[in-house]
């Protein structure tokens, strides 16, 4: 077998049974990387790559059995890698360079991950089609003429175009799920606090998490075990033992209740996923499972919710970047107020300008309570409205997208039809749910379309068995 | 001024006595070489989260006790956003909503003055003015030494009150463990808001606000010029801007330093990287059972219970250190009076005329030194030599026994007795005939002293004198 062709998993099993080297993974995904370089799905190939695969592989020769001895990771571009620049994809941190590593970076290390590039972004993880990236639009992996989606466009191209066999993504308001849905792959966005976001460069702290996108399920929940577990370093981490994924695939979904929202149903009239969510949910009857109608009567507020806690957030964690310590600092700047003014207006892009306003209007004096208040409110109320769906179901059913990836520049101009692509993910964000979306059935131009799946607040586990299965029945 | 009420709230910060830092394992320590003392959390590195140090939250739950405040059950951080180059995130994070501790009081020699509140957050670095080439520099090392911040109520209403309700929370904090309060180092800072109004007035004036006042000094000659200030420019038909002033120690004077209107909106929202923080009861009691003794309780016990005088507890309660001195003198030698006596003449004057705090001789030894007086083995005079050469030349108390006392042994001592007698008939038959024999005995007895340079024990050589003399 082709090592492209292998899953996370096989490559793995393989590497660690000395049928392929840590080196030749590599080296084949590194050259991958520069071949297809025209996607613009990573930012850099680091230099060292290649030399670390040779340590692992005298590691591996020496015992060491890692998750992911020798196995090459591609990791986004706000994820912190030691002495590797993690730039967000903004003008700001170009040039910066992580001084420590970030949790999810030193558990993949310590299960002997060689980490080989860093993905494209939309800045700040703000965005949903890579097209607020400094450093260029990312493509999408099977129309060139297409955005990947976003924020974690790069990643999810990357690992469709075969650059890399895991990639990690951030998920805020589906920036994981969307673009996994526009290229064909599978993305998860764990519970919240499942994965430490230390050494994370925050957007909006309270929602987001890391999770892995992947050719297959099977290799989301092997990789997602790697990523989990509570870090000292952050609170909102979840001290509990990390369950083992894999083995909650049981392949089977008899007697399984699937959620449908009375909500989804009453807005996907039309759309073009409407015909694959409604042929995964027959599927998934067919096999056994029981369709329950649900309600989460306030889901068409998670849009409006979102855009106001996450702007908040956002607002305040990119405070830090003023031009007075380790971020861009203008060249025009003459004082202080200069360094904070002209600094943060040449460095950072519009949207992520655009962001940084709405938050301080939601947080104002005068406002806070008309809108961040509120905001938290109906953050409780979904809280209690999705406690009652799950008490009727396991999981539930939604489509990830409207439908198939975009054209490059078609809503560049339009950021409320761009902030609509995230309709059905942000539930989960909101929630802290945890929420995957798998490729299921074609779009009118033949690009992928994605399903997701979302469970209660730590059941992974359903999630994994829910997907896994549907994968089976649409790939055969 | 006596037509005018003054009215003062003040704001005090105080660094808590952690071993480490609020949100990181940085040491909390003063002095070190800049930015040596600072991780990614405390710089603000992108990514790097916070983490509560348990124990400044249980040293803020101290200090509320001792001032009779309600502990919170659940206390939340929040974030107080705003840009300035010390503040490395560009926002702190503070309490707004739930501060750890709520109301309270602190009682002065004639009110309470209530406080309103003390939450915890964090402090910020700092910045360094060098030459104009160099420029402005920043030492993070402060950043994210956890602060306790105490509001009171407007309730006082004068700089004497001030400064008299300043030394009574700075003796709470030190006696609680809280806080060293080294004001030199900015280890304890007050912002003063005040206003003044016709007297017996009850609609308040106008405020003004003072900020980062580190000396009780700065506190009373701020109030005083800036009370003065206000009421002049009521007087001449003006108006007071509600504003920040800075204090100018230099000059005494106020400076005035940004008008509200143009004040920032620190836009609180709660901290979405931290958890709310349940504080069960238990800990409040557990924590309420570990607090010492405060200065007032201390100062009644050692009336009450030592019979000292309210003039001398005063005096040893005033400064923990002193207090605990002479509790550790008396776990060694336990006569209260006695050793008030050395302590507040002999101590406190050596360390008046060194102008240092430090007591250079150890509990220890003045007991030691104190029990020799009390047998007798060295004169009063003796001892006193003796601990001048403790403290100057850190001798050792057994040696300098030696020199001043019970060396003389009694075969000498007897033969000593035995030669003065023989050699002054005159005062022996003095002292036989005298109406007032005692005073010729005492003669004998110094005799003796002069003779040994004071180091025979005085309680031997008294019992040969006065067995020959018979």
């Amino acid at each position: 077998m082709n090592i492209g062709e292998m899953t996370l998993i096989e490559l793995a099993d393989n590497i660690k049974a000395g049928k392929v080297s840590s080196y030749e993974a590599t080296k084949y995904y590194v050259d991958k990387c520069k071949e297809k370089a025209s996607l613009n799905a990573v930012l850099e190939v680091f230099d060292d790559a290649l030399d670390k695969a040779k340590e692992m592989d005298e590691k591996i020769k020496a015992g060491f059995k890692g998750k992911l001895a020798g196995v090459p990771v591609i990791i986004k571009d706000n994820i912190l890698y030691k002495d590797k620049i993690a730039s967000c994809s903004s003008k700001f941190l170009e040039k910066y360079v992580a001084q420590y590593n970030s949790t999810v970076v030193e558990k993949m290390l310590n299960e002997g991950a060689v980490i080989i590039a860093r993905a494209n972004m939309d800045e700040f993880a703000m965005g949903s089609s890579t097209e607020n990236s400094a450093f260029g639009v990312t493509k999408n992996a099977l129309d060139p003429t297409r955005v990947p989606g976003g924020s974690s466009g790069g990643s999810a191209c990357a690992v469709a175009a075969g650059l890399a066999p895991v990639a990690l993504g951030t998920d805020t308001g589906g920036s994981i799920r969307q673009p996994a849905s526009y290229n064909g792959v599978v993305g998860i966005k764990p519970t919240y606090g499942r994965v430490s976001r230390y050494g994370i460069v925050a957007f909006a702290s309270s929602i987001e998490q890391v999770g892995p996108l992947t050719k297959t399920v099977k290799d989301n929940a092997y990789m997602l075990e790697v990523l989990s577990g509570g870090s000292e370093h952050d609170e909102t981490s979840l001290k509990i033992d990390v369950p083992d994924f894999l083995s909650q695939i049981k392949g089977s979904v008899k007697g399984m209740k699937i959620g449908v929202l009375k909500e989804i149903e009453s807005m996907i009239g039309g759309l073009e996923v409407e015909n694959a969510y409604r042929q995964a949910l027959q599927y998934l009857k067919d096999n056994g499972a029981e369709i329950v109608d649900v309600s989460i009567p306030s889901f068409s507020l998670t849009l409006p919710c979102y855009y106001i806690i996450a702007p908040a957030e956002a607002t305040s964690n990119l405070g830090r970047f003023d031009g007075v310590k380790y971020s861009r600092r203008s060249a025009e700047a003459k004082d202080i107020d200069e360094i904070y003014v002209i600094s943060r207006s040449e460095g950072f892009g519009k949207e992520v300008k655009r962001r940084i306003m709405l938050g301080n209007f939601v947080l104002s004096s005068g406002y806070f309570d008309a809108y961040y208040n509120k905001a938290k409110k109906l953050q409780q109320k979904l809280k209690n409205e999705a406690k009652e769906a799950f008490a009727k179901c396991d999981v539930l059913l939604l489509p990830t997208t409207t439908g198939e990836a975009f054209k490059i520049g078609e809503k560049a101009n339009d950021p409320v039809s761009m902030y609509k692509e995230d309709l059905f993910t942000i539930m989960a964000n909101i929630l802290g749910a945890p929420a995957i979306s798998i490729p299921y059935g074609k779009g009118k131009n033949g690009l992928p379309l994605g399903i997701q799946i979302v469970a209660d607040c730590l059941n992974e586990g359903l999630v994994y068995n829910v997907a896994d299965f549907i994968e089976k029945g649409y790939r055969g | 001024m006596q037509d005018f009420d003054i009215v003062i709230g003040l704001e005090v910060h105080a660094e808590l006595k952690t071993n480490s830092k609020v949100f990181c394992s940085c040491k909390n320590q003063f002095g070190q070489a800049p930015n040596t003392n600072c991780c990614p959390v405390c710089v603000g590195l992108p990514g790097a989260l916070p983490v509560i140090n348990k124990k400044a939250i249980e040293l803020v739950i101290k200090a509320g006790l001792t001032m009779g405040c309600e502990i919170n059950e659940l206390a939340i951080f929040e974030r107080k956003n705003y840009f300035y180059p010390d503040l490395a995130k560009a926002y702190q994070i503070s309490q707004l909503v739930r501060p750890i501790c709520l109301g309270g009081h602190i009682e002065l020699k004639d009110k309470d003055v209530r406080l309103n509140r003390i939450h915890l957050e964090e402090d910020a670095g700092k910045l360094v003015h060098g030459t104009q080439a160099i420029g402005t520099l920043i030492d993070y090392n402060r950043g994210g030494v956890p602060l306790m911040e105490l509001v009171t109520e407007p309730d006082i209403t004068s700089a004497d009150e001030a400064v008299e309700f300043l030394t009574k929370l700075r003796q709470k904090l030190i006696y609680a463990g809280v806080a060293e309060c080294k004001m030199e180092q900015g280890g304890m800072r007050c912002d003063v808001n005040i206003s003044v109004k016709p007297k017996g007035s009850d609609k308040l004036g106008q405020r003004t606000e003072m900020k980062n006042l580190n000396s009780f000094k700065s506190v009373y000659r701020a109030i005083n010029y800036e009370a003065n200030r206000q009421i002049e420019i009521i007087k001449n038909g003006g108006q007071i801007v509600q504003e920040t002033r800075k204090w100018d120690d230099n000059h005494e004077k106020s400076i005035s330093m940004r008008k509200k209107e143009t004040s920032s909106d620190y836009r609180y929202f709660p901290d979405p990287d931290m958890l709310a923080v349940e504080i069960p009861r238990e800990d409040v009691e557990r924590i309420r059972k570990s607090l010492p003794l405060m200065p007032d309780q201390l100062k009644a016990k050692f009336i009450n219970e030592y019979g000292l005088s309210e003039y001398e507890s005063d005096i040893l309660t005033k400064e923990k250190d002193l207090a605990d001195y002479y509790n550790d003198v008396l776990s060694h030698y336990n006569q209260p009076k006695i050793v008030s006596n050395w302590i507040l003449t002999e101590i406190l004057n050596k360390v008046k005329d060194e102008e240092s705090e430090e007591i250079k001789i150890s509990p220890c030894d003045l007991a030691k030194i104190l029990k020799l007086v009390e047998d007798k083995t060295v004169t009063r005079t003796n001892a006193k030599e003796m601990l001048t050469r403790v403290w100057e030349n850190g001798e050792k108390v057994e040696a300098l026994v030696k020199e001043f006392g019970g060396n003389v042994d009694e075969e000498a001592l007897k033969t000593l007795v035995e030669n003065i007698i023989k050699n002054n008939p005159k005062a022996v038959e003095d002292y036989k005939t005298s109406d007032t024999p005692e005073k010729v005995f005492r003669w004998f007895t110094g005799q003796v002293m002069k003779e040994t340079r004071g180091k025979a024990n005085a309680a031997k050589a008294e019992e040969y004198i006065r067995e020959l003399l018979k």
